[in-house]
């Protein structure tokens, strides 16, 4: 086991974990947020770095800071390590650095866009961004295209964060689609025109941060926070079954499958009862689904997000930021 | 001045085995091979303080020792000469006038590490230098110095040659090994280290073409005594690529300590700034490092002369020094456009960027418009500050050096001709003026 | 008609995949993505690639991912001869932008396009190592160095004359 502290608490976890684990375990504000680390998906991460932290103190053993912010999501914690995420003014700025990079290229389309309500990339600007763009230059424009049947390409929302590959080679046979050119002229891309057409291929919708691959039997039917999210399940072969239902009054307008507090799929659904089951008489529903990280859906449907907590949280970070004592750890690393 | 990699550049046929053997080569391998155990090859590497000469400058025998050798997969040494940094083709020099030299290196090299095959990645545009390579590794094998059991030794290595496609990013480590395993470049996170888990996993060294060179003066001279050369911490010689706005461009070895103004100015190396004119400012290590201002060039901001090395070079930090970087020196003249400059750097880095990562792949793009505008004549007040800020946000939070690598050369060029920038942004204020 | 190697090229490819090790035969793609551009005129098709895919046993989309990325493989046709001038730092310090503009002018293209009799595609790239003797051109394996505008008028008959296809393996196969 590693003793760790990330912003002044203490937690005890198990040796090798990510940064951003340990932190996901001890839960609340000091969880950085994630925009392509994703815990089912082998090898995701260290791409969008905004979950940069500062390691203010290595380990017991090695007491020394890191040099640079690293990425909590594949840096794995040592005994006696420091860890500061809101605490740092420094990754506080890096960050509103990185959210602005993402939304450079970005259309900001979210008016139009199915993914608003349940963007990922919504959420993190609202929360680490400012509310003014600096960038006048023309943005990155990409044609959208069918992948299949079912899926739409927003090639000009898409962040680049891999998972949607990692979904085709990792629960697919045969991958069609991959990352294709390079720099910021990379796109998703099948090069040539090709279906994505698989049992499991509906998942790379769900594990999108954005509206980049979006439900095309679910486009433009409903703003998300119009729907009643229901747990539901129904006996599968390919897989569990266990889903929620996108409803509307008794009508099913998507289905998709179950995401964590950190918009994480644990069990992913095939697309059969994707597709396929869109009655409500298909399912056995459990009742509805608590959605808390979602802040669109979240405010307006579900219990009240403690906004004050949020405030005084940011109102503390101000302090610090002003030059205040930085808390107990860190203290005693200055003295 | 003593050279110890291009002492027989000029020898005719110093590209065959024959010639190269005649002048003494190959003598390393036999000496390793015959009379020193893996670990000693290494700790003279050790001693002879020999610094990484790719670019980073870390110590080779330090980088040597963290090689996984309790490992049971094999291990492999892969020579970088994927040379890619503008400024920069002493590499080229090197494996186009004297192949022989890396290959000896990278044999006595391979030894010292355990590594029973070794790959040379070079950079695809070199295509025509794969071939001087292969035969010259060709003529090695026949000559058994290259094969099974080597002068009749136990030990056995094989060495091929393998060319890249056209991707400065490979130039960086684990980029590398990604591409040589027939992916795209992109670099990989770090840990694991490649010393851990680098070529197919298995434990690894990356050395750049000059570093592995480097080896064979070592072990033919002793560590201590290359050790002796140079100066300080700047131990042996390092090739310097000589480019832009001076009388004798080309590749000159140099003994670490030379004083810069007598590299720019003696016949023996520049010879000078070209037509007569003044010194503007110099890029000394690649278009990566710094550029600084003529006059903080010949002189460190405490007025002590500038040297040909590590240390002296980066005198100042970044607020009045710079980089050795990889050697690649860039001399400007004074009628030089600092900002037209750096639009290339900005064109280069947005170019080669991976796309891995959001700010690299972002935030080279956003530079290089931002100066394409100011260059132009386009340019808004708020230009320079947001070329900063951008800089800032890009560099120490990227997967890979590239980063850095792109922000640097920006914050520089404002930190020291900031008047240069401000007079686009006035002169296209002026412009709107007119027009409206 | 069946796309294929030629039986030499095709034993230079078994050669080439040897030298890695076993099960790590995409190492091969890199080096046999250059056979096939020298072979295939000068460019990387859809059928181009599912050919190599095949010949590597991967799946195309880790070709086309890997086409994509390196600068040195063509997606589109281009001209017999590929006129790669390098305009970085040190190059245009030298003028390499004169000597773009004068290829302009000589071929009546910009750059990025294809001369109308297909002779030549003019390509402004980056850095290729050759800042001590700059300007320079790349065209096939060859580099063109030095130049003048006389240098490219010389040049540029030559290779009209010439009229054989650049390649970057041209004179140089690889492992030969």
């Amino acid at each position: 086991m590693a003793k760790v502290v990330i912003d002044g608490t203490e937690i005890e976890v198990a040796d090798g974990i990510t940064i951003l684990n340990a932190a996901r375990q001890l839960g609340g504000h000091s969880v950085p947020p994630a925009m392509c680390y994703y815990s089912t998906l082998k090898g995701s991460g260290g791409k969008c770095r905004v979950c940069l932290v500062k390691v203010a103190q290595g380990s017991a053993k090695d007491p020394r800071p890191m040099p640079k912010l690293v990425a909590s999501c594949s840096t794995p914690v040592a005994d006696g390590m420091v860890i500061q995420n809101l605490t740092s003014p420094e990754v506080l700025e890096a960050r509103k650095g990185v959210v602005e990079f993402l939304l450079i290229n970005h259309p900001l389309d979210c008016p139009i866009c199915d993914q608003a309500g349940e963007c990922d990339l919504q959420n993190l600007a609202y929360e680490h961004g400012v509310g003014k763009t600096r960038y006048e230059e023309e943005r990155r424009k990409f044609e959208k295209i069918d992948i299949g049947d079912k899926i739409k390409l927003h090639m000009t929302r898409c962040i680049l964060c891999y998972r949607c590959t990692m979904v085709a080679n990792q629960l697919t046979d045969n991958r069609v689609h991959g990352v294709l050119n390079r720099g910021d002229a990379s796109e998703i891309s099948t090069y040539i025109e090709k279906a994505v057409d698989n049992d499991f291929s509906g998942n790379m919708i769900d594990v999108c941060p954005v509206g980049a691959l979006t439900d095309k039997t679910f486009r433009f039917k409903s703003r998300v926070w119009f729907t009643k999210p229901m747990d539901a399940h129904r006996n599968c072969t390919k897989c569990s079954g266990k889903v929620v239902l996108w409803m509307k009054d008794n009508e099913v307008l998507r289905v998709s499958a179950r995401k964590d507090q950190y918009g994480e799929v644990k069990e992913f659904i095939c697309n059969e009862c994707r597709y396929d089951h869109k009655s409500a008489t298909d399912w056995t529903i459990e009742g509805p689904r608590h959605i808390d990280r979602h802040s669109v859906i979240a405010q307006n449907h579900y219990e009240k997000t403690d906004l004050l907590t949020l405030k005084k949280e940011i109102e503390r970070q101000i302090e610090f930021q002003k030059g205040k004592p930085l808390p107990e750890p860190n203290r005693t690393l200055a003295e | 001045m003593r050279k110890l990699l291009l002492e027989h550049i000029s020898e005719p046929g110093i590209e065959t085995f024959d010639v190269y053997r005649k002048k003494g080569g190959y003598a390393s391998v036999e000496k390793s091979l015959k009379t020193m155990t893996p670990d000693q090859v290494t700790e003279q590497v050790k001693a002879s303080g020999l610094r990484g000469r790719g670019g980073a400058g870390f110590p080779a025998g330090m980088k040597w020792s963290f090689l996984d050798r309790k490992s049971d997969k094999p291990r492999y040494l892969v020579c970088n000469a994927d040379e890619s940094e503008p400024g920069t083709f002493k590499d080229r020099y090197l494996m186009e006038k004297i192949p022989h030299l890396l290959i000896e290196g990278m044999i006595t090299s391979s030894y010292a590490l355990g590594a029973k095959t070794s790959y040379i990645y070079i950079r695809g545009e070199y295509m025509y230098i794969v071939r001087i390579l292969e035969k010259a590794i060709e003529e090695a094998y026949a000559a058994g110095f290259l094969g099974k059991n080597i002068l009749g030794t136990e030990y056995s290595l094989d060495l091929y040659v393998h060319p890249g496609a056209g991707a400065y990013i490979c130039g960086e480590e684990t980029a590398l090994l990604e591409s040589l395993e027939g992916k795209r470049g992109n670099p990989r996170l770090k840990p694991p280290f490649p010393a851990i888990a680098g070529l197919y996993a298995s434990p690894t060294v990356v050395n750049n073409v000059e570093t592995i060179a480097a080896v064979v003066p070592i072990i033919n001279l002793s560590g201590d005594e290359y050790a002796k050369i140079g100066l300080g911490k700047s131990t042996g010689t390092k090739l310097i690529s000589a480019s832009g706005h001076i009388n004798k461009s080309g590749v000159y070895e140099i003994e670490l300590g030379l004083p810069v103004e007598e590299f720019i100015y003696s016949d023996q190396y520049c010879g000078g700034v070209w037509k007569g004119r003044k010194l503007k400012a110099v890029v000394a290590g690649g278009s990566s490092v710094p550029i600084l201002p003529a006059e903080l060039i010949l002189k460190t901001a405490k007025g002590e002369p500038r040297l040909m090395t590590y240390e002296s070079l980066s005198d100042g930090g970044f607020i009045s020094g710079t980089m050795l970087g990889s050697g690649g020196f860039i001399v400007m003249d004074e009628t030089t456009s600092i900002v037209k400059n750096l639009y290339t750097f900005a064109r280069f880095y947005h170019h080669e960027s991976c796309g891995q990562c959001s700010p690299c792949r972002e935030g080279t793009g956003w530079m290089e418009k931002i100066l394409h505008r100011l260059h132009h004549g386009h340019g808004r007040k708020e230009d320079i500050d947001i070329l900063v800020d951008v800089a800032k946000k890009i560099e120490g939070n990227t997967i890979c050096p590239l980063g850095d690598a792109a922000a640097w050369p920006v914050a520089s060029a404002i930190r020291h001709f900031r008047s240069e920038f401000e007079e686009c942004v006035n002169n296209s204020m002026k412009v709107k003026e007119l027009v409206h | 008609m069946e796309l294929k190697f030629s039986n030499n090229t095709l034993s230079l490819v078994n050669k080439i995949i040897k030298r890695y090790p076993e099960g790590k035969q995409k190492s091969a793609l890199l080096p046999v993505l250059h056979l096939a551009q020298s072979e295939f005129d000068g460019w990387l098709s859809p059928e181009v690639m599912d050919y190599v895919a095949s010949l590597l046993t991967i799946k195309p989309i880790e070709v086309y991912e890997v086409a994509t990325f390196y600068s040195m493989f063509n997606l589109k046709p281009v001209g017999k001869n590929l006129l790669e001038v390098c305009r970085t730092g040190p190059c245009w310090l030298r003028g390499a932008e004169d000597m773009v503009a004068h290829i302009e002018r000589k071929l009546n293209i910009k750059a990025g396009e294809t001369s109308a009799d297909g002779n030549f595609t003019l390509k402004t790239v980056e850095c290729l190592g050759s800042c001590g003797s700059a300007p320079m051109l790349q065209c096939g394996a060859n580099y063109y160095e030095n130049l003048t505008e006389e240098k490219i008028d010389q040049l540029i008959e030559k290779l009209r004359d010439k009229g054989v296809r650049s390649s970057y393996l041209k004179s140089v196969e690889i492992n030969s």
